[in-house]
């Protein structure tokens, strides 16, 4: 790929912070770097990586708000997470998470177990049970 | 937390770089007055390679990799230069943050795995569970650390609590407080000898391990398998199946077309090296592999874009990495004779 047809197609995917170097070919032949906003073409693939991702947290906020899964279903979603991975963070078996996953067992978890999967997901106590800003 | 180092700043010189083990390894060097390019140490540290793990998934969907397993760069880079890192974990994230902050106050610029996901100033849509990335510390200031991530444009500075979280990332890959200095650095490296090891090591990889995952085996290998997305998984997962292969291409890192582009740009810099113009030559041959990549990388995007619908475009997909696979096929055997 020649230095000119570096794509600088811009879907806000890196958000400003950097643009991506790109080793392509100037006039002379030589390689050297481009740095680049993005690419069409990734930033498609990008997109429905993401895309799965939303639809696998809206199923999970609509089975919190219908009383089939516990806040911790919804938040294991929303942080790209899953059972084991949480399980590691907390420290705790995955059959334990899976459990809590049980909205009748999530209301019986004291404060100490809360505080912990709180700070797993980044929020505080009182966000981890409220459902009704999910 | 109290930290009882003073402000220390190491007189680091920060590059950008697409990957970050290359970077951090190339920025290192660097400080030791020793000057490598990031496609030199991708070069010389074998980190071209492909591979296609249908029974490996993350998050459902089969790894598809460009290079190989996270820290064989770094490894065979080492070997080949003969420079001695010296490599710790710990079982305690407060000793290591202690170990940090003595190498700082000793003058050591120091390298460190950490998880992405939290990782605050990297872009949001790139934050995912991913745990062998790589960046230097080389000071503190007011009690914040110092970064060189090899990823980003300009310095970078982490808290404390930010940098234990990402040093005690869990999941696959789990740095554990991983961290790596350079300890003992040669007064005089063999470029020519490590080049040329780097090289070979490359071409049996992607041509003789006798598994059909790996190597230009792999590509024609997933050419098969792309071929077979559609009817066997539904559109929807297809797209997703197919996706995942050129985010691994294309995602930070690759600097273009699966490091083909870098790997390019690595026989350019070699053929000077070694006065060899075959490498030249062949430079120009993968660089135009790569935009075969690439030119896959776009009828995927289409694939993706049109996700629920039926999409003819996957036998054009397939056939295209079938060829792929068969040019670099001829490209590493060639390669391999222009150094016997």
């Amino acid at each position: 790929m020649k230095t000119t047809d570096v794509p600088q197609d811009d879907a806000n995917m890196l958000q400003g912070k950097f643009r991506e170097p790109v080793y392509s070919l100037d006039a002379d032949g030589n390689y050297t770097t481009v740095k680049s906003v993005g690419w069409d073409a990734k930033n498609e693939v990008m997109k429905e990586a993401w895309d799965s991702v939303n639809e696998k947290i809206e199923k999970a906020r609509k089975d919190v708000l219908s009383g089939k899964l516990s806040p911790i279903g919804y938040y294991i979603e929303k942080n790209i997470m899953d059972v084991s991975l949480v399980a590691s963070y907390m420290g705790i078996w995955r059959w334990t998470v899976k459990r809590h996953l049980k909205p009748s067992r999530f209301k019986k978890l004291n404060n100490e177990i809360l505080k912990k999967y709180a700070s797993v997901f980044n929020i505080s106590v009182e966000q981890l049970k409220d459902i009704s800003k999910l | 937390m109290t930290n009882n180092i003073e402000d220390k700043i190491l007189d680091f010189k920060h590059k950008q770089s697409a990957h970050c083990e290359n970077g951090v390894v190339s920025n290192l060097l660097q400080y030791y007055g020793i000057q490598l390019s990031e496609p030199m140490v991708f070069g010389i540290g074998s980190g071209l390679f492909f591979s296609h793990m249908p029974f490996l998934k993350i998050g459902g969907i089969p790894v598809t990799s460009f290079r190989p397993m996270p820290g064989i760069i770094f490894k065979r880079i080492s070997k080949r230069l003969g420079i001695k890192f010296e490599k710790h974990k710990y079982s305690n994230p407060h000793k290591s943050m202690v170990a940090l902050d003595e190498n700082i106050g000793k003058g050591i610029p120091t390298g460190m795995l950490v998880g992405v996901y939290h990782l605050t100033y990297f872009p949001d849509p790139y934050r995912f569970h991913f745990n062998a990335h790589n960046i230097v510390v080389y000071g503190k200031k007011d009690g914040d650390y110092l970064i060189s991530d090899p990823i980003m444009e300009g310095h970078e500075k982490l808290t404390y609590d930010e940098l234990l979280r990402v040093r005690y990332a869990k999941g696959l890959f789990a740095p554990k407080g991983h961290m790596y200095w350079a300890e003992k650095i040669p007064e005089e490296i063999d470029l020519e000898g490590a080049i040329k090891k780097g090289i070979k090591h490359t071409c049996k990889d992607m041509l003789t391990i006798p598994i059909p995952m790996f190597g230009v085996k792999g590509i024609k290998f997933l050419s098969k398998k792309v071929r077979k997305y559609p009817k066997k998984l539904g559109a929807r997962r297809a797209a997703s199946f197919t996706g995942q292969i050129v985010r691994a291409q294309e995602e930070i890192g690759t600097g273009g077309a699966g490091f083909r582009y870098m790997y390019a740009a690595f026989l350019q810099e070699a053929s000077v090296v070694l006065k060899n113009e075959e490498l030249k030559k062949l430079s120009y041959e993968l660089s135009e592999i790569g935009d075969m990549w690439r030119e896959f990388a776009v009828i995927t995007g289409r694939i993706v874009k049109n996700r629920n619908k039926a999409d003819e475009s996957y036998d054009h997909a397939a056939n295209l990495l079938y060829s792929i696979g068969e040019k670099e096929e001829v490209f590493f055997k060639k390669l391999k004779n222009s150094i016997a």
